[in-house]
């Protein structure tokens, strides 16, 4: 041990050091936040629950192509279709298990019409399973409660589509 | 009749100590948590009551209602006995503590000692509770214990001679008044660093945690307990830190003296003084906690045995030979 190794050992002064570095952490601001309180910001990009838009009209957007339910890699999406009386063709049941979804996006990248996407809400647990296996009534009352961020997600996103 | 009011009065008494010293264990606990979160600059617990102030009795509340799970092949009988050990240990000690020259349950005589003893016995309720667990992870937790602790308590008796020797009696009063004009933070800096470190030994505290190394031994002695047993534990061992704080403060930093005489100093009354102490040792052990890693085992074994014993057997010697030089001896 050299004699600088020794001086330092016998008068602690790596650990006064480290005990006044801790002081002056104490009145730093805080790094964490104060989560039911306060939330971090979220990436427009963010795959959180599903939702089910619609036109501004107040037409659904999906058009049945199943390429959500194809593309999906959990299987987590059910979807039966028909022809409606004006001829075009839309869901008749549209059900997610969110259960099994992996949250991976790519339900939302293969949608042609933007109707299937995925917001920005990540607290929507429930009490019971039965809760979570959402079908069509459900996603697009999603969609219609955050259709304002939804929209402003997906444009925000565009540039990089 | 006379005996009967005796009697009632002494419980009055008793209960008037005990409470404010439980509910400053839980207290404390809050605060060991809220200063280590802060160095780590997170928020700690800051929801249930002000600042989160009643976390521990919420916390209380849940082991209370958790379920005592008591191993098939433990001994049952230690094993339930063990945190009853470590909590009524932890807190008879605090009947010689004097917190001001009146306000003291048990003057007696041989103060010290009997704090020292009672700190001793602590040891006994870790070993019952890991031996009787019958399980290897808080068998081991209290071998680690009882070898840490035992190590320890032998340099902290040293010191307590040296700070013996200055004082000439036992009792803990007059220990406190011998420092009416200096503290013996002063004179005996050196036994007081080492006896702050050995106290962190000596209530397996960061960074002398070994007994409880989560990395190896679970929780060590405390493994197989839950519920309220568990509890007791814990509050056990954080008030055995809360009066080796008070005995630090009480041997050095002069009990519930007042630094200076002077104005604003003196008028806060002086239980108010040894509180402020016993938290500024605290804040210390928590910020500690904090900053330190873990020693290994032989470590710890070579700075109880190897430094602090013949450091402080050293520091006796001159402190009785500058005593007998300078013809300072007390009581003479």
């Amino acid at each position: 041990m050299s004699l600088i190794r020794i001086f330092k050992t016998v008068f602690m002064i790596d650990f006064i050091t480290g005990l006044i570095m801790a002081i002056k952490e104490i009145f730093k601001p805080k790094k964490t936040i104060n989560y039911p309180f306060e939330k971090g910001s979220i990436s427009p990009r963010a795959r959180g629950e599903h939702a089910l838009r619609r036109y501004p009209n107040g037409e659904e957007r999906c058009i049945a192509c199943k390429l959500c339910e194809a593309v999906c890699p959990a299987q987590a999406i059910t979807i039966e279709s028909s022809e409606r009386e004006d001829g075009s063709r839309k869901t008749t049941r549209y059900d997610i298990d969110m259960l099994k979804c992996i949250y991976c996006g790519l339900c939302e990248q293969s949608c042609p019409v933007d109707a299937i996407v995925q917001g920005p809400n990540f607290e929507f647990a429930t009490e019971t399973r039965e809760e979570l296996y959402y079908n069509k009534e459900k996603l697009l009352e999603n969609g219609d409660r955050w259709e304002n961020i939804l929209a402003a997600n997906i444009n925000a996103d565009s540039s990089h589509r | 009749m006379a005996e009967l009011y005796i009697f009632f009065e002494q419980i009055y008494k008793i209960l008037f100590l005990l409470i404010p010293v439980l509910v400053s264990v839980a207290m404390i606990v809050w605060l060991d948590r809220r200063v280590w979160a802060f160095v780590q600059k997170r928020r700690g617990p800051n929801v249930v009551g002000p600042f989160g102030l009643f976390q521990t009795l919420a916390d209380a509340l849940k082991y209370i209602f958790k379920e005592i799970i008591i191993p098939a092949s433990s001994n049952k009988v230690i094993f339930i006995l063990a945190p009853i050990v470590t909590m009524t240990l932890a807190l008879i000690a605090w009947a010689v503590i004097p917190f001001s020259e009146t306000f003291v349950l048990a003057d007696i005589n041989v103060g010290i000692l009997y704090l020292f003893a009672v700190s001793s016995l602590g040891v006994y309720g870790i070993i019952m509770g890991g031996w009787a667990s019958n399980s290897k992870y808080p068998f081991l937790g209290a071998i680690r214990s009882a070898a840490q602790m035992v190590s320890y308590e032998v340099s902290i008796g040293v010191i307590i001679i040296n700070v013996l020797l200055c004082v000439g009696s036992l009792n803990l009063s007059d220990i406190v008044l011998a420092q009416e004009d200096l503290w013996f933070v002063i004179p005996l800096f050196p036994m007081f660093i080492i006896f702050f470190i050995s106290a962190l030994a000596e209530t397996n505290r960061p960074p002398f945690d070994l007994p409880e190394a989560e990395a190896e031994l679970v929780a060590g002695y405390q493994t197989e307990y839950s519920g309220m047993m568990y509890a007791m534990f814990w509050l056990g061992e954080y008030a055995n830190i809360l009066l080796m704080c008070a005995m630090g403060s009480i041997l050095f930093l002069g009990g519930w003296l007042s630094p200076i005489d002077l104005f604003p100093f003196n008028i806060i009354p002086a239980p108010m003084w040894l509180i402020l102490k016993i938290l500024f040792l605290f804040i210390l052990f928590a910020l500690i906690k904090a900053i330190v890693p873990r020693y290994r085992y032989d470590q710890l074994m070579k700075l109880g045995w190897k430094i602090f014993l013949p450091f402080s057997l050293i520091y006796v010697v001159l402190t009785a030979s500058f005593l007998m030089y300078f013809n300072l001896l007390p009581g003479s």
